[in-house]
């Protein structure tokens, strides 16, 4: 506790200043939203959401993203506890449940774009590939943390920093889940349903 | 005071399992309306809207511990701030988007108006 740094972790500073972050980053994919809403009708003889969509793949999409939202917050209540095994474990299971959605979500883009529908084809398909693609880089980053996330835990074991970190980490997953959200309501569930 | 602090950490995992329960729940909900269509046209659309703000809700609540006692208030002064940014970007985007598609009608202000006035079902 006697380390320098030890106050700057402790002030809730680093973790408004993410939030902040994070509330900057929604505005970007709120851009996104109003692009893909004042586009999605424009699809230049090119086909529809509903005439491309795969909707039980889509269901089984969000329900991993949520689980892994779920082990992800288990893999913070284990750092509270301070049980090293079980953070890393729940991380492990949030990695491999981000790597199916992502799995799920570039097999649907390449089956679009292997029919012919890839961006070019018109403002809707530019504007869906623009919004789910900045989600699904988001969640490679955050897989991509979570990997260096476990290296820190594994090398540092559990302290103030390495919890501090993991925080950010979680918060910025649960963020995510919250985006896609709204993703599988405007995009999927609104986009097989056209006035 | 140990016992207290995991009888506090017991009753977090449990609200994180209600989040997840409830949170699976409404997307199940919302699936099954965008399928089945118990409503038609914008009630359909307005139903879906309302169970992704209730989800939003419940993920705030649960995962990200928006509201609650022990986290900094300045996160939800922010959260609401963005909240009205967000609004105003995509509600202006929309309505000004709108209004644009009117204005590349190749007619004369003249017929577009009156096009308008009919198409929004103003009386005069």
């Amino acid at each position: 506790m006697n380390r320098p740094t030890s106050q700057a972790i402790n002030s809730p500073v680093p973790v408004f200043a993410f939030w902040v972050y994070l509330m900057s980053d929604l505005v970007l994919f709120a851009s996104l939203f109003a692009t893909y809403a004042v586009l999605k009708d424009n699809t230049f003889g090119g086909p529809s959401g509903a005439q491309l969509f795969n909707m039980p793949l889509i269901l089984l999409a969000t329900i991993i993203l949520l689980t892994s939202s779920l082990s992800a917050a288990l893999a913070l209540q284990a750092a509270r506890l301070g049980n090293q095994a079980g953070t890393l474990g729940w991380l492990g299971l949030t990695f491999f449940l981000g790597a199916a959605f992502l799995y799920l979500e570039i097999a649907e883009f390449s089956k679009f774009v292997g029919e012919g529908h890839g961006w070019q084809t018109s403002g809707f398909l530019t504007a869906f590939f623009t919004l789910v693609g900045t989600h699904g880089l988001h969640i490679s980053l955050g897989m991509i943390w979570m990997l260096l996330s476990g290296v820190h835990v594994l090398m540092r074991g559990l302290n103030r920093h390495t919890a501090l970190r993991l925080g950010q980490l979680v918060t910025f997953w649960h963020f995510l889940d919250v985006v896609w959200i709204f993703i599988f309501t405007i995009v999927y569930l609104m986009g097989v349903n056209q006035l | 005071m140990k016992r207290y602090a995991e009888i506090r950490r017991r009753s977090q995992t449990k609200s994180y399992l209600t989040g997840y329960g409830l949170s699976l729940l409404l997307t199940l909900a919302a699936y099954w309306s965008a399928m089945a269509r118990p409503a038609r046209g914008w009630l359909l659309l307005l139903l879906l809207a309302a169970l992704a703000v209730v989800q939003l809700a419940v993920q705030l609540r649960f995962f990200l511990h928006l509201g609650k006692k022990s986290s900094p208030q300045w996160n939800a002064l922010v959260f609401s701030f963005m909240a009205i940014v967000v609004f105003i970007l995509v509600a202006g985007s929309l309505w000004i988007m709108k209004n644009l598609n009117y204005n590349l009608m190749n007619m004369p202000p003249s017929a577009t108006e009156k096009t308008i006035i009919k198409d929004e079902g103003i009386s005069r």
